[in-house]
């Protein structure tokens, strides 16, 4: 009789015993424990009686049970699935009545006299196999019948997944996509423009907005900020002038800055300042001249050693000899 | 513009179907994570847990500072990490001054937390303190018995929250067809007052009793510890009416105008539609048409009358 106290739930293979309370307060941890597994004992002992007395089928590995659904109602982890909404072709159907039949796979190919698919890869009427097509009195001289067909191919596919996408926003809509198929984004929706909007950057946004802070006569100085806006880049104008005037202080400012700029070039090509070469062909020339004003008399000593060949330079190829110098 | 994004290979699909809502669910996996801060009790506990559900449970090793799962802006990285696992029970273990030993166990619905019940852990006993023979070992993933003994599991709110949240964390999977050469373990939960529980786990004996049923005898095989419950919260009313929601299609429909007799047997009424003698439509006597015509016509629809008649009888 005891057995009828216990709360069974044979889906779940729980039972619970609702009456027990401890006699005296256990005073140890042994007794406890004790107590529990014997208890337990008594309960599990309760669901084997209703278990083992289900009609079992043998199997190899064992007696097999039909366990009836649990009592004890548990959350669920998901919510329920949706049912897909019906796509447009389906309703179109369930208005006219349409029944669905199935096709043969397989159909006989009157071109090739041999048994193809209907769909897919080598598939009967492929268009790859149409060697010929016979012109018509409504063909325009000079179109390709082959590339229309192609064409008109493509269209159809294109068609399809412009359906197929419809279809699927629909069902996005209800809640009952199918699990493997995301919709992506592409680009924002547009309404009555064809140009693509023009994703505007965070950086390019904030200089748009910081130009137009400046575009004041105080270059935004007393404007307001909003809340979240920057300080500005460049608070102060770019370029400094300094006073053109000369004097102290402030006044050689200018000069110095000049300075410093015409000191760095010239120290850049510093080396092509002097060339030594040019120079010393000026000197020999000039002193050839006095010379010959004085009268004729040409001494070799007085020349510097730079140049040895001072006519001869220009020209290509010119011999070293020192007699030919003259 | 939108584009269709498919997976790109086979196993991303049945990866994504398995993920998908089910109108039948077949079990809940489990996530096991560590707090800030755990103790030496906090992390045996939950290794054990993670043993007790191999094969239905991730178990995460890295400490975790931001979630807290009973305040506010706790829980969002915990529901982040039940939507990438795809778990939808947690064991949530932490130390601490004010909660020593603490665990929180908990569900989420649609990867948002559905309830949460806390306890404290105490005299706690590993599963490698425990000898006995290790053929009668538990198998991994084999279906457990419960027994939940005491009063109080009933009349208080705390463990009865509690129970529940046990036997969904316990269970394992829900099936229909059960081997019993495979029932190996038992899990025994004890109030011992109104706010701590015994919580046991034993192996079974199965011993010949001369009758169909097995006598059943438990050995105690470990984890076993006692639960203090702390804290806990009850899902909203709203959340529990909608988790709690089972699928038409599988609800069985009342069959109308059928009675069972302990002596007739099936009984059965049948109510038949009224005969509408009113509405039916009589033989128009036509105006204003020749008397040939109209008599003609008159003939024509008599035969038509008869004849429908007859099909009548026929189909009947």
């Amino acid at each position: 009789m005891e057995e009828a106290q216990y709360e069974v739930d044979l889906g779940n293979l729980m039972a619970f015993d609702n009456h027990h309370q401890f006699a005296s307060p256990p005073t140890s941890r042994e007794e406890v424990v004790k107590e529990a597994i014997e208890q337990g004992t008594k309960l599990v002992q309760a669901v084997a009686d209703a278990l083992f007395n289900l009609p079992s089928t043998q199997d190899p590995d064992g007696p097999l049970v039909r366990l009836p659904a649990p009592t004890t109602r548990l959350p669920r982890e998901k919510p329920l699935p949706k049912p897909r909404p019906p796509t447009k072709w389906e309703m179109f159907a369930q208005s006219k009545g349409v029944q669905k039949r199935n096709k043969e796979k397989m159909v006989f190919d009157e071109q090739t006299g041999t048994w193809k698919r209907r769909h897919g890869y080598d598939r009967v009427n492929d268009d790859n196999d149409v060697p010929i097509i016979e012109a018509k009195a409504t063909d325009e001289p000079g179109t390709d019948p082959f590339a229309e067909r192609r064409k008109e191919k493509k269209g159809r596919v294109e068609k399809q997944e412009k359906n197929r996408l419809h279809n699927l926003k629909q069902a996005q809509k209800a809640g009952a996509l199918p699990s493997h198929i995301q919709l992506a984004a592409t680009a924002l929706p547009i309404r009555g423009t064809q140009e693509k909007p023009k994703k505007v950057s965070k950086d390019e946004l904030q200089n748009v907005a910081g130009m137009a802070a400046v575009a004041t006569a105080s270059g935004g100085k007393f404007d307001k900020k909003l809340p979240g806006e920057k300080p500005l880049k460049h608070e102060k104008k770019y370029k400094k002038y300094l006073p053109a005037v000369e004097g102290s202080g402030m006044g050689a400012m200018e000069k110095q800055q000049t300075e410093k700029v015409l000191n760095k070039l010239v120290s850049k090509n510093s080396h092509e300042i002097l060339n030594v070469q040019k120079a010393v062909n000026m000197y020999n020339v000039k002193k050839e001249k006095r010379q010959r004003k004085q009268g004729g008399n040409s001494s070799t000593s007085g020349k510097l050693k730079g140049n040895r060949k001072p006519f001869k330079k220009t020209s290509k190829g010119g011999s070293s000899k020192k007699g030919k110098s003259k | 513009m939108m584009r269709i994004k498919t997976p790109r290979n086979g196993r991303i699909k049945r990866e994504l179907e398995k993920r998908a809502p089910k109108l039948v669910e077949t079990g809940k996996k489990t996530l096991i994570l560590h707090g800030t801060k755990t103790s030496s009790v906090v992390n045996s506990v939950l290794t054990e847990i993670y043993h007790l559900k191999k094969g239905n449970s991730v178990k995460f090793s890295r400490r975790n500072d931001n979630v807290r799962p009973f305040e506010s802006g706790g829980e969002t990285s915990l529901e982040f990490f039940s939507l990438k696992t795809d778990c939808s029970l947690f064991v949530f273990g932490s130390h601490s001054k004010k909660r020593p030993n603490n665990l929180v166990l908990g569900r989420t619905y649609n990867h948002h937390i559905y309830d949460l019940v806390e306890v404290g852990i105490e005299h706690f006993r590993s599963m490698g303190s425990f000898s006995y023979d290790k053929k009668l070992a538990p198998q991994m993933g084999s279906k457990p018995f419960f027994a939940f003994i005491g009063e109080a599991f009933e009349s208080v709110d705390e463990l009865k929250h509690l129970k529940e949240v046990l036997l969904d964390l316990f269970r394992g999977e829900v099936i229909t067809n059960l081997n019993l050469a495979g029932l190996d373990r038992v899990y025994v939960c004890t109030a011992l007052s109104s706010d701590r529980i015994f919580f046991s786990h034993c192996a079974l004996r199965l011993k010949r009793s001369g009758t169909v049923v097995p006598r059943m005898e438990l050995v105690e095989v470990g984890p076993s510890m006692d639960m203090v419950v702390r804290r806990h919260r009850q899902p909203d009313d709203s959340l529990r009416k909608e988790a709690m929601k089972m699928a038409p299609e599988l609800m069985k429909k009342k069959e109308k105008n059928v009675v069972k007799d302990d002596i007739l047997g099936k009984l059965g009424k049948i109510y038949v539609p009224d005969q509408k003698v009113g509405s039916v439509p009589l033989a128009n006597i036509a105006k204003g048409v020749k008397r040939e015509r109209r008599e003609a016509k008159m003939k024509s629809e008599g035969d038509n009358l008869t004849t429908q008649k007859k099909q009548k009888q026929d189909s009947e």
